[in-house]
């Protein structure tokens, strides 16, 4: 073996994103596995400190491609880079991050680089010289163990929460290599991006989600959640009919046809457990349902399920909250 | 604006799916076959930009024949023409080896835009539209919830964490679409009707020059080693409080104690 392991990173004003020290968090294990180097791979404009900040992440090397074409997402761009950077130094496997850019660069850099690809991935593992991935299938109701075949590289789209980040070493270094590139302006033009205005946490990063359902019966009733987040540092998620009544923006919606999600607890309030909704939320550690119906399917998930009524249980959970947190 | 539309037959994932015993796959016995879900919204957009626009909407399918039945309710929603392509050297091909099929199709047709859905919701892979543009050397927007045609010019909007990208994109062009573009029309009977009687073309890998090596399964990077049911949770505890208070008090204490995320 001894093939090198890449960390594409993903990074939000100038800081890497949470996913970025998960892929290297679990990149540094598939490197001591395979004896190569773990290398993190930043493409952006304006991002030198950044790159050298990824040693202290468990990097031991650092590609750092410097681009104004590059300071936007563009696929021509994104792809033409990667596609040319791997296929330039051959590692055995580049992680990127399931992110709209990762999932719209990585088929296509896979589709030039005649390379192997697993999106979705949840777990990545090298069994007898073999490497494995795991992903959901079929609406989460069937996992899929997928072997890449052949050599390298490999591509492993992987989805946030899964892996533990890496703990910062501080004082740790990693060479850092800028590398020079050629990039042509992309024929796609980026008119603007609008931002939905979501305050707090984004949902795939979020470590407690509250999300509603139908049970919730309006639009108006969405901020006995917003209030119960704001007190728990939470984001606000929902389940598709409060999408398709417009209740909430399209972004809310977690499962099949909305996001997959795995915080550490997911609070369903309302929601009955439907599993094109479970597809997106069963991985959470810890499920907390609260619905008037005791056979709820959600209930059948739920680490701790209450039955009653959320519009009496939600505000005085925001006030015990608020109560808890003052004692700490 | 001649639009290819590239849709996939997937099990109906509201019956449950299971896994044979041997972990080989998931037991076909009694499975509903349906057409994708996103390549509904694929084919309602591609009519809708026919109707404002002119022109035809092309559905192309890859598939064992029963596949073919995914081509008929496309035809049933109001689609021109269907072409079909199988070849028992593509069971087992990966997402690359479809891509490079579908490829070849819609480049031996007229196109000024090329439609797939977000993902099949059978594997779940959001590989196929990207890859597709890839191999057609096309421009490509993945996961668009808006759609509008202009002189040589798509503007598309997607989602992307905390916002929505707008984007210009020449034509010719692949989209991948979200569920959010549209709302996919019902068949009519009459539609049904005429979707009975109209030809599917069906192509060899042989007709359309593709070695069998090159895309089929003995060309795949990646291949299935086995299906597993998802793990069971373990079961939790459901509790019936005796008011409002207790309930809430009890939710707290867990997040507290057992999550510790307070
Ligand atoms: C192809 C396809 C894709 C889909 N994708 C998704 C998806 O991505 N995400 C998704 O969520 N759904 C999806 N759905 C829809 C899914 O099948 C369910 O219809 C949906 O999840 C139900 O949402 P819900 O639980 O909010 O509503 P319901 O099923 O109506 O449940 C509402 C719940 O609220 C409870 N309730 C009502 N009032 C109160 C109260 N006062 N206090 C406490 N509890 C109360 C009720 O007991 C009930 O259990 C999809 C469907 C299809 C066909
Ligand atoms: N076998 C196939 N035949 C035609 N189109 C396909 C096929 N597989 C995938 N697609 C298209 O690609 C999209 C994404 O599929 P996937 O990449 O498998 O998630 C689908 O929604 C279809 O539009």
């Amino acid at each position: 073996m001894g093939y090198d392991v890449w960390v594409v990173a993903d990074h939000a004003a100038d800081s890497p994103r949470r996913i970025t020290l998960e892929l290297l968090g679990k990149g540094r294990e598939l490197a001591d596995t395979t004896g190569g180097l773990l290398v993190a791979v930043v493409l952006g404009h304006g991002l030198a400190e950044l790159a050298e900040r990824l040693g202290e992440y468990g990097a031991d090397r650092v590609l750092h491609v410097e681009h104004p074409h590059l300071a936007t997402y563009s696929t021509e761009a994104y792809t033409q880079v990667l596609a040319d950077l791997v296929q330039g130094r051959s590692p055995g496997l580049v992680l990127l991050p399931s992110t709209a850019w990762g999932r719209d660069c990585a088929p296509r850099v896979a589709a030039r680089l005649g390379a192997g690809i697993a999106t979705d991935v949840e777990d990545l593992w090298v069994e007898e010289g073999r490497l494995l991935a795991r992903r959901p299938m079929y609406t989460r109701k069937v996992m899929g163990t997928v072997e890449y075949v052949g050599g390298g590289p490999h591509l492993a789209v992987v989805l946030p929460k899964v892996f533990s980040p890496a703990g910062r070493q501080q004082g740790r270094t990693a060479e850092v290599e800028r590398v020079a590139v050629e990039v042509a302006p992309p024929k796609v033009e980026l008119v603007e991006t609008r931002s939905l205005q979501r305050e707090r946490v984004s949902l795939t990063e979020a470590e407690i989600i509250v999300s509603g359902g139908r049970g919730l019966r309006g639009p108006e009733n969405f901020a006995l959640l917003d209030q119960l987040a704001a007190e728990l540092g939470a984001a606000v998620g929902s389940s598709r009919p409060p999408v398709d009544s417009g209740w909430v923006p399209h972004d809310y919606e977690i499962g099949q046809t909305g996001k997959t999600v795995s915080p550490t607890v997911y609070i369903a309030v309302g929601i009955s457990g439907a599993p094109q909704h479970l597809a997106g939320m069963s991985g959470s550690k810890y499920i907390v349902a609260i619905n008037k119906d005791p056979n709820a399917p959600i209930f059948q998930v739920a680490t701790l399920g209450v039955v009653g009524d959320l519009f009496q249980i939600v505000p005085k959970l925001t006030e015990e909250v608020r109560r808890l947190k003052a004692q700490a | 604006m001649d639009v290819v539309v590239c849709v996939k037959q997937v099990p109906d994932t509201e019956q449950p799916i299971r896994v044979r015993a041997d972990g080989s796959g998931i037991d076909e016995q009694g499975l509903n076959w349906i057409l994708n879900y996103y390549d509904e919204h694929a084919v309602e957009e591609a009519l809708r930009v026919r109707e404002r626009h002119g022109g035809t909407v092309t559905v192309v399918c890859v598939g064992p024949p029963r596949a073919t039945e995914a081509l008929r309710t496309a035809l049933a929603m109001g689609a021109d023409e269907a072409v079909h392509v199988w070849d028992p050297a593509l069971e087992g091909a990966d997402h690359l080896g479809v891509s490079r099929v579908l490829a070849e199709v819609v480049r031996r047709m007229p196109h000024d835009l090329v439609l797939c859905g977000r993902l099949a919701t059978d594997d779940n892979a959001s590989v196929v539209g990207a890859a597709l543009a890839e191999y057609l050397g096309l421009a490509q927007a993945t996961a668009i919830a808006k759609l509008e045609i202009g002189d040589g010019v798509a503007t598309v909007e997607r989602e992307v964490e905390g916002g929505v990208e707008v984007l210009r994109v020449p034509l010719p062009a692949v989209f991948t679409v979200e569920r959010t573009i549209n709302e996919p029309r019902y068949p009519t009977l009459p539609g049904i009707m005429k979707a009975k009687r109209k030809e599917i073309r069906t192509l060899s890998l042989q007709d359309l020059g593709l070695d069998p090596a090159q895309v089929g399964a003995a060309a795949a990077r990646v291949r299935y080693a086995r299906f597993d049911p998802p793990p069971r949770r373990e079961a939790g505890r459901v509790v019936t409080p005796e008011s409002p208070e207790e309930g809430a008090r009890l939710i707290a204490q867990f997040l507290q104690d057992t999550a510790k995320v307070l």
